[in-house]
């Protein structure tokens, strides 16, 4: 070094003062670009908050248990589709979770080799589809099958029976809470699998090979043994997938049948979520409370999948680091 | 010693076979489940393909989008999503690159960069419709209308994290001694990062780009109060833009006949570009 | 290297055998991993498989225990008669034959549950105890193993919050606890410190007069202390076989001395 300084001075010394202040320009660049990605989530909460401020003045909190949703009167509340939401999501976990733990187990234990990669593919696709293909399959194909061959053999059977009659009651065309939940369930079961199987796949060998050397079946080690070794991914995972249960938005509009009703509980009678009011209403909404109701119901979803989403990193994150305290 | 060493218990082959015949059932089930996964993406790509293709004519890309009973095609909705989704690929990648070169070369600890990463795993899966409703709050309305570029914002909002978290991921593969071996040579830190450290990671950064394409190009509900949309030609994205997704979406609820049908062409062709796109960069990555 | 090796000398096994090998061949995928390999692994004894690694004193004994079994390129050809009978036939049911013969892994690894149920777990498998024989048998299987009064008081903790010979101790005694009738060790004290070595080292000695224990391990010292037969293999082949004092002190076989002296290689 001290002999190309002595040969080249100049161009060394000049190179070197000039690499500096570009490095500086690059890391500032760099850096901009990181508090960028950083800030988006606080601007995002702001501005929706300053957005939806007239009806929280209006309506404070108590907007999320009223059910009155009345642009004619200026009267706004956010229950109908918190719950529709809500309900669809949890019908989606209810189907996803344990057909993702068997395609988990599938895929781990007994896939051969050469098939694993094929499969867990055409899953994972499951997730590339986009929602408004899910949305209009649903609304056109699916919809009437499930009609046709569940909801009215159903009606059929339990039609005169109390309390179980009223579940399934509704127009006979398929669409409602119940198809939002079934579609929902098809397109989170990629994410909750896909986390299920790379967790599963991180389990010792030597513990799941202790566990089968005691004698037990595939079953017991898989569910005694490595699913309690592998929970909090296990949970980190279902939350990822009700993460975005709650947050999507096309499937359930086409489906849902977009009406705010509360008083029927039946599976089969058109509702609301958050998401499909956002989609039909926000364009046309008139600028005001009408507007900012529905920013505020944004909000709120918002909120909701945030403290999911946080839930579901925080979970993967502990998995990840008892994994790194063991190795 | 205590308890003497029996002799096998009685009971070990009738408990032995229920636990088989559990075990049988439950992976009986494990099985059913992969088939019922199969089941779905298999019949959803049947029927797009089955009522896509018998849209499917050249007027498609010619004609732009009809009354309703009426002839015509998708051409404005598709120049207007390749236009949105280029223009957000384009301004959203470099920020997400470098925000991602950002917390594997300068600050792959701290704070900083353990806030970074947790923000964006949670805009990764955050509800895009609220994208939506920023860009609206913070572009439509300051602007006074909906607009293609305010499409296309809220698409690069997508495209960010996508792009950010496998810059990251793929970054922190490269092996440190080729690091070294550039600044061994002399060279400033961003000449190793982009000549060097980046290139090695090509592939990888790529594939998250194709991913990110992937996603946006079939993101319906961040355009509706963005990009809205647009029965004609949009001279430029200064105006409400027509994109596939809206359109597919108005027309697949309507119910005119010639609308639905040129819905399932237009949704065949979403599901193709997507899938492919994700095919290609799995394969990208996978060459790797 | 020469390939005339020696039929083991069974003339030295004085008691029945317990298992006995007849020409097992052993592949994972294409490569030949066990060739030929015969041999009879006396009752109540210890027998030890000592040899440099990637011989196969592992492999084979995974192969008592079908484990290999868990990995679709894996295959084994011969028999391996366990009281006469052939464990590798496809008749003979592999959890039942796992519940006979137990195992002990190279790292200690407990299962996330209590201590308890560690032991529990591998008994509730085969057999319903009333609670109170659950914790008869607990008890029972924690002393065998020496572990009882480190634990008995806080049974009820995770498996994973003892120490790392105690957590080797409570996987021998959870093998232990299904009542196997043979025991296999595969290297258990090469992840724990000396003291711990010596427990178990103990506790093998203690354990024969009941169990039929095998031994992989790759420290000689621990083969001369506390195995009664000793099995030297060396690139998938047993070269010698016999009582572990005229093993150490009068090898038959040039490559056995040269490894045992520390001449090999």
């Amino acid at each position: 070094m001290p002999s190309v300084e002595r040969h080249q001075p100049a161009r060394s010394a000049n190179t070197g003062a000039a690499g500096a202040v570009a490095d500086r320009i690059f890391a500032g660049i760099t850096c901009a670009a990181a508090l960028l990605a950083l800030g988006l989530l606080g601007a995002i909460m702001l501005t929706l908050v300053a957005g939806a401020w007239p009806a929280i003045r209006a309506f404070g909190l108590g907007f999320v248990a009223s059910a009155v949703w009345d642009p004619a009167q200026q009267q706004f509340g956010g229950l109908v589709m918190i719950y529709g939401t809500l309900a669809t999501s949890l019908i989606a976990l209810l189907i996803a979770v344990p057909v993702s733990f068997g395609i988990a187990l599938f895929l781990t234990e007994l896939s051969p080799t050469w098939l694993k990669r094929p499969l867990g593919t055409a899953i994972e696709l499951l997730a590339a589809i986009p929602s408004i293909v899910y949305g209009m399959w649903g609304l056109l194909v699916f919809a009437p099958i499930l009609s046709s061959y569940v909801q009215q053999p159903l009606q059929r059977s339990l039609g005169d029976v109390p309390l179980l009659g009223a579940l399934v009651s509704g127009p006979p065309v398929g669409i409602g809470i119940l198809s939002a939940g079934i579609i929902l369930s098809i397109m989170v079961i990629p994410f909750i699998a896909s986390v299920m199987r790379d967790v599963f796949e991180l389990t010792p060998k030597l513990l799941k090979e202790s566990a089968y050397g005691l004698g037990a079946t595939t079953w017991e080690v898989m569910s005694q043994v490595v699913l309690p070794y592998t929970r909090s991914g296990v949970i980190g995972g279902i939350m990822l997938g009700l993460g975005r249960a709650l947050g999507e938005t096309m499937a359930v509009t086409f489906v849902i049948g977009n009406m705010n009703q509360l008083k029927s509980p039946s599976m089969f009678e058109a509702a609301n979520s958050i998401t499909s009011t956002l989609a039909n209403e926000f364009a046309e909404a008139s600028p005001g409370l009408h507007q900012a109701s529905l920013i505020y119901l944004g909000l709120v979803l918002f909120f909701i999948t945030f403290v999911v989403l946080a839930g579901s990193r925080l979970m993967l994150a502990r998995l990840a680091r008892s994994e790194g305290a063991r190795t | 010693m205590m308890a003497p060493r029996p002799v096998y218990p009685p009971g070990r082959l009738s408990l032995h076979a229920w636990r088989r015949r559990t075990n049988a059932l439950a992976l009986t089930l494990s099985v059913a489940a992969m088939g019922f996964g199969l089941f779905w993406l298999g019949w959803i790509l049947w029927e797009t393909l089955r009522l896509g293709l018998a849209g499917m004519a050249l007027s498609l890309f010619t004609q732009v989008t009809p009354a309703p009973n009426d002839a015509g095609g998708l051409a404005n909705a598709i120049v207007g999503s390749l236009s949105m989704v280029a223009l957000a690929t384009a301004v959203g990648t470099p920020i997400g690159m470098l925000a991602g070169i950002y917390l594997v070369e300068y600050r792959p600890r701290g704070a900083l960069a353990a806030a970074t990463r947790f923000v964006n795993d949670i805009l990764l899966s955050a509800p895009s419709i609220v994208i939506g409703l920023f860009i609206f709050e913070a572009v439509v309305a300051p602007m006074g209308g909906f607009s293609g570029w305010a499409g296309a914002a809220a698409l690069a909002l997508i495209v960010i994290p996508v792009v950010l978290r496998t810059t990251e991921n793929t970054l922190k593969l490269v092996p440190a001694e080729l690091r070294e071996a550039a600044y061994a040579l002399g060279a400033p830190k961003w000449r190793v990062i982009l000549a060097i450290t980046l290139r090695a990671a090509r592939a990888g950064v790529v594939t998250g780009v194709l991913l990110a394409v992937a996603r946006i190009a079939g993101e319906t509900a961040p355009l509706l109060f963005t990009a809205l949309n647009n029965q004609f030609w949009a001279s430029d994205l200064a105006h409400p833009t027509a994109s596939l997704p809206v359109v597919i979406f108005q027309f697949a609820m309507s119910p005119y006949e010639n609308w639905q049908h040129l819905a399932w062409a237009g949704v065949l062709l979403i599901t193709l570009a997507v899938l492919g796109l994700n095919i290609l960069a799995r394969a990208l990555a996978r060459g790797r | 290297m020469p390939h005339s090796s020696a039929p083991p000398s069974a003339i030295e096994v004085r008691s029945t055998p317990k298992i006995s090998v007849r020409q097992l061949n052993f592949h994972y995928g294409k490569f030949h991993a066990l060739k030929n390999i015969d041999l009879d692994i006396p009752t109540h004894q210890v027998t030890a498989f000592i040899g440099p690694s990637g011989c196969g004193k592992s492999t084979l004994l995974r192969v008592f225990n079908r484990m290999f079994e868990l990995y679709p390129d894996q295959r084994a050809q011969g028999q391996v008669l366990l009281d006469g009978e052939d464990l590798l036939a496809r008749t003979h049911d592999v959890a039942l034959l796992r519940a006979k013969i137990g195992m002990v892994f190279q790292k200690p690894t407990p299962f996330p549950m209590s201590i308890y149920d560690n032991i529990a777990f591998g008994v509730r498998l085969f057999e319903r105890l009333s609670l109170a024989d659950m914790d008869e048998r607990v008890e029972w299987a924690l002393r065998k193993a020496a572990l009882w009064d480190e634990v008995k008081d806080k049974l009820e903790q995770s498996g994973a919050s003892l120490s790392g010979g105690q957590q080797q101790r409570l996987c021998i005694a959870r093998g232990i606890a299904v009542q196997p009738e043979v025991l296999l060790l595969d290297e258990p004290c090469s992840a724990l410190d000396p003291i711990s070595t010596a427990r178990i080292e103990e506790l093998m000695a203690e354990l024969k007069s009941e169990y039929t224990v095998v031994i992989v391990t790759h420290n000689m010292q621990q083969a001369a202390r506390c195995s009664d037969y000793t099995a030297y293999m060396y690139l998938g082949e047993l070269i010698e076989f016999g009582a572990t004092e005229r093993m150490f002190f009068k090898p038959r076989r040039k490559e056995t001395e040269d490894y045992i002296t520390g001449r090999f290689g």
